[in-house]
């Protein structure tokens, strides 16, 4: 790792010489013994110390050890004169980072030099003493740090400066008895002095809002000349701007006329930070932002390539929200297409497409064919997602802009570029009606020719879909067909499928398909065989009994109501027997994490264990077998749902307990699994006294104690309760585990034949609203919300009172109800002020619940929400209302 | 909200890649393995560029770099997706020049891959006195090269009587010999 260059030592010798050439550790700190000769060589010195630091910067690393011995030899160059060796050693101790009985060393070398009348080592003792030093000794250095602010070498000041604002991450209360000196600092004629004051007089006083807004305030005046400076002073500016916008919405915007000189300031850095600055601000009107895109545009012709990038960048995100007040760049923004900097290229086309107006689409696609043939799959990609939403937005331009994609997807590109197109072909296509012909035959030209299974797969999919409900379907069998022929065998398979999907909704079609299938019969792989069997079967192929029309489509074109997870669990667990596989009692809950359990497998067989053998149940469906396995249980009905684990001890106690709530139409049933860590004693007659005096709807109906609980052999214990049924009764417990313990002979493994009758205290368990819903997610949340219709529609307000950010409250709602959040809606963009969240579940008695969020907050941070609910059931949409009404 | 602008590393890498000094000012890159693919990310995407005349720059994981190319040195400066884009390049100006200026008094005139190395020591004070822990400190090039050159000479006169360029004079006979030792 220390010699980069070793490896290449064939090649040409003066281009691969390295003074460095060979280096190793161990060598270079032996060398190290010359800083504790009596007579120091400084070059000699300096020139180890290179080699130790070069050693550090190509990622070598030094043991504690090293690092020590190292440290200790260096402090005893202090003893040199050398200002350059003094320089190294300040340098090396910053890498070295030494600990605090180290620093001590080192602390009187350092603050000799913070005294120093060499400037050098004054600004250069503070910044070494302050990264290296703790809380305690600071208080030791304040003093000399304070007159080091206002020392009149700028060099000192800054060094005491930035070193004040690392400080005051760890020790805020001192640094903060330095305002004065700081705020002299301000005034300073240095132009990086004036930079570094203000940067830590803000940090300073950025918790106490009338002390920024003042400070902003005299500073606008014009005081402030470092460019640097000028630029914090604007973040600060738009800061208190946007804190001031919730009070007074009304007439001028506070400081705005400042931003606007800023623009005419000579340094470009300033102009651009007030520019973006004023595109930034809540609600800027067009007016405000004219002078700014101004500014921006002449920086579009700048021969600086940094220059010209920020510009377009600040104007592509103006685009996104005011297209309108960009457009009077669009002929700069045109001549940067062929832009060198290819990252400008691509800015500057998104932009394009966002501000053009429809009579430029044409234009702006030739000048764009040309481009992308010339740039990375990374650019292709953000033009193709830009091109569709431009398509989105002039509908009647699809034609050119749907050529310019299967144009696009003819030429060479990687997989993601590929899916990119193919993404933004379909999104027209299912957008777009008068798309769908010209879309559709596109893809499938593209099949003909695609190195990608995935995405051929994919678009066979999609044209069984679309294919059978266009004017011609037929034109598209061949296609389809020639996949049969051509490709491997996911391909073909899935080929199969679309044609079968055609053979199922377009009658005339039927016979040739039926054809087509039969040839597939004989196909080297075997899912490509039995898929055509099977729906040869189906449609009636063979002249056997064809299924309904409803339920060959439901076979054909319905989506599998549950989670393929679920599915191939419940399907591993299947003995085969008698009864057949039923899909109805695969669980359609999403379980989010694996169960606890997991975490503890029976390492023994549970002796003595009433219940099956079959040790931890990792599915809900295994409950349901383990539950209906226990005869006072088995007349409860069909298990609703079982909740994940809840742990009623902490963790590393003696007797871990956790608990399961299963749910029952009319009961409820805890499962506390309980393991026994101790080694030495078994327990006998396990059970769980519940109290149940804060849960007046329940009644306990059952308790089934656990026989014996050796160490670490899981068993589990149950109680049961009645509840009213359809009522969701919700209520708190209280637990006390309660046994019998019998110590156990180590050497024989055998239990005393007395006990000690024994009580532990459990943590409450509480049954809440949520333990009534099922997680159960929507494909596609407006459908479905549509076709619930508003019959059993609830809606009302909320508030929600104060709460730190919108995410928050969205968990809280969620985690409250219980349900599944649909199409990621349950992740709330950063900052943003409103949020709308979709649930979906099913409620206890198999009734579906859709439930649509919307959420604001204001300035006080004060959470307000909407909530409306559809059901099959008008008393549960009351009740998912009442849940929040009361949680 | 952090205000103050900040650089997240400078890095100088030679013309096939290889670090020739690295600085990280956060912990975005906590390993040298996470250091390392970072910095061969950033050489693969401006590697084909024309960086000589002017500073280019680039999106990079989420990050603005600029970037300038000197003969065989590759400079760059890396700063948050929202960083002011001519801070950056102010200190990328900064860094290279003073880098240039140094290496042209102090060694045979050329800015290449093996001076930057045998005057390792120069650049390291350089980037010292250029960030401080992410914070910009000096962006001057004369500024930071006068004072690395002014601290890499003997304490033999006064300083203020000696031009920078006699000092740089007198640096690179003191450094020359030191590391071809």
């Amino acid at each position: 790792m220390a010699q980069p260059f070793v490896k290449k030592d064939d090649d040409d010798e003066e281009a691969e010489y390295s003074p460095f050439l060979g280096i190793e550790k161990g060598a270079v700190l032996q060398e190290a013994r010359v800083f504790n000769d009596p007579q120091l060589d400084p070059r000699r010195c300096s020139q180890v110390i290179t080699k130790l630091l070069y050693l550090l910067n190509q990622g070598e690393t030094f043991t504690k050890v090293e690092a020590t011995e190292v440290f200790f030899a260096v402090t005893k160059l202090f003893q040199s004169r050398d200002i350059g060796l003094r320089r190294m050693v300040y340098l090396m101790i910053k890498e070295l980072s030494p600990c605090a009985d180290e620093v001590i060393i080192v602390t009187s070398s350092l603050m000799k030099d913070m005294n120093s009348k060499t400037d050098m080592y004054r600004a250069n003792a503070i910044r070494v003493l302050c990264r290296i030093t703790d809380g305690t000794l600071l208080t030791q250095i304040e003093r000399y740090l304070k007159q080091a602010i206002v020392d009149k070498n700028p060099v000192v000041a800054s060094a005491a400066l930035v070193s004040g604002i690392h400080i005051l991450q760890t020790n805020p209360e001192i640094v903060k008895r330095w305002s004065n000196e700081v705020q002299e600092a301000v005034q300073s004629r240095a132009a990086l002095v004036q930079f570094h004051a203000l940067a830590l007089l803000h940090q300073i006083r950025q918790n106490d809002r009338l002390a920024v807004s003042k400070l902003v305030t005299s500073l606008t005046r014009g005081s402030v000349r470092s460019p640097l400076a000028q630029c914090l002073l604007i973040r600060y500016t738009s800061q208190v701007i946007h804190e001031s916008a919730s009070n007074s919405q009304t007439g001028e915007r506070p400081f705005f006329d400042y931003l606007e000189s800023c623009l005419r300031h000579k340094a470009e850095m300033v102009i651009l930070e007030a520019a973006r600055a004023i595109t930034e601000l809540n609600g800027v009107t067009s007016r405000e932002l004219t002078p700014a895109i101004t500014v921006l545009q002449l920086f579009l012709s700048s021969s600086k390539p940094v220059l010209r990038f920020a510009a377009i960048r600040t104007l592509n995100k103006v685009a996104m929200t005011h297209p309108m007040a960009v457009t009077n760049c669009n002929i700069d923004m045109e001549s940067l297409i062929s832009d060198q900097n290819r990252s400008i290229a691509t800015l500057a086309i998104t932009t394009l497409l966002k501000t053009g107006n429809e009579s430029s689409v044409d234009r702006l696609m030739k000048q764009i064919t040309n481009f992308m043939s010339d740039i990375a799959d990374e650019f292709k990609i953000v033009v193709v997602e830009a091109i569709r939403s431009l398509c989105l937005k002039f509908p009647l331009k699809y034609r050119s802009l749907m050529n310019f994609l299967s144009n696009i997807l003819r030429e060479e590109g990687g997989f993601e570029y590929k899916k990119a197109i193919i993404d933004s072909i379909v999104i027209l296509i299912r957008d777009i009606p008068e798309a769908k012909e010209s879309g559709l035959l596109h893809l499938c030209e593209f099949i003909e020719d695609c190195e990608f299974t995935y995405l051929s797969t994919q678009i066979l999919h999609f044209l069984g879909i679309e294919g059978p409900k266009t004017s011609d379907p037929s034109k598209y069998i061949r296609y389809i067909y020639n996949r049969v022929h051509l490709e491997n065998a996911t391909v073909r398979a899935s080929a199969v499928s679309t044609m079968a999907k055609f053979g199922a909704k377009v009658e005339s079609l039927k016979p040739r398909i039926f054809v087509l299938l039969r040839r597939c019969l004989l196909d080297s792989d075997d899912e490509v065989r039995d898929r055509a069997t099977l729906y040869l079967n189906t449609l009636g192929g063979h002249g056997s009994e064809v299924e309904t029309d409803e339920n060959m489509n439901e076979f054909l074109f319905g989506s599998l109501e549950v989670p393929l997870v679920n599915l191939e669990t419940s399907l591993k667990n299947y003995e085969p027997s008698d009864e057949s596989f039923d899909i109805n009692s695969v669980p359609k809950e999403i379980k989010s994490q694996p169960l606890a359990e997991k975490k503890a497998p029976g390492k023994k067989p549970a002796t003595g264990l009433a219940a099956p053998p079959s040790g931890p149940a990792t599915t809900v469906d295994a409950y349901e077998r383990l539950l209906s396995s226990i005869a006072e249980f088995s007349s409860f009905g069909k298990l609703f749902k079982s909740s994940a684990p809840v742990e009623l001890t902490e963790a590393g106690t003696e007797y871990t307990v956790n608990v399961v709530k299963h749910i029952f139409d009319r009961h409820v049933v805890f499962q506390y699994n309980c393991t026994n860590t101790i080694p030495e004693v078994l327990l006998e007659n396990v059970a769980v006294i519940v109290d149940s005096s804060d849960a007046e709807e329940f009644s306990e109906v059952a308790s089934k104690p656990l026989p014996s609980l050796p160490y670490d052999s899981p068993g589990q214990t149950f109680v049961a309760f009645e509840k009213p049924d359809g009522v969701t009764a919700i209520g708190k417990f209280s637990n006390i585990l309660k046994f019998i313990v019998k110590e156990v002979d180590p050497s024989t493994g055998e239990a005393e034949e007395d006990g000690v009758e024994d009580e532990y205290q459990l943590e409450d368990l509480e049954v809440v609203a949520a333990d009534y819903i099922l997680k159960v997610g929507v494909s596609n949340f407006r459908n479905a919300w549509e076709s619930m219709g508003a019959d059993y529609e609830r809606v009302d307000e909320y508030g929600l009172g104060p709460r730190e950010n919108l995410t928050e409250a969205v968990n809280a709602v969620i985690n409250l109800l219980g349900m599944q959040p649909c199409e990621g809606t349950e992740v709330v963009p950063s900052n943003s002020r409103s949020h709308s969240c979709l649930l979906s579940g099913v409620y206890i008695g198999n009734v579906k619940v859709l439930v649509r969020l919307s959420f604001g907050i204001d300035g006080q941070r004060d959470v307000a929400m909407k909530l409306a609910v559809r059901s099959e059931d008008e008393s549960v949409s009351d009740a998912i209302h009442e849940i929040v009404a009361s949680g | 909200m952090e205000l103050c602008p900040s650089v997240k590393n400078v890095l100088l890498l030679d013309s096939e890649g290889n670090r020739v000094a690295a600085k990280y000012y956060c912990d975005d890159w906590p390993t040298n393995s996470a250091k390392e693919a970072f910095e061969k990310a950033v050489f693969t995407k401006t590697q084909k560029t024309n960086a000589r005349t002017e500073a280019e720059i680039a999106m990079i994981e989420n990050n603005v770099v600029v970037y300038k190319f000197v003969q065989s040195l590759h400079f760059f400066v890396t700063g948050g997706e929202d960083e002011n884009e001519l801070i950056l390049a102010t200190v990328l100006q900064g860094f290279c020049d003073a880098v240039g200026l140094l290496l042209s008094t102090c060694s045979r005139g050329h800015v290449d891959r093996r001076e930057a190395l045998e005057n390792l020591d120069l650049i390291l004070m350089c980037l010292d006195e250029i960030v401080d822990g992410g914070i910009i400190l000096e962006t001057d090039p004369n500024v930071i090269a006068g004072k690395v050159a002014s601290q890499s000479v003997d304490a033999g006169g006064p300083l203020s009587e000696q031009t920078i360029s006699q000092a740089l004079a007198t640096a690179r006979e003191h450094l020359t010999r030191s590391l071809l030792n």
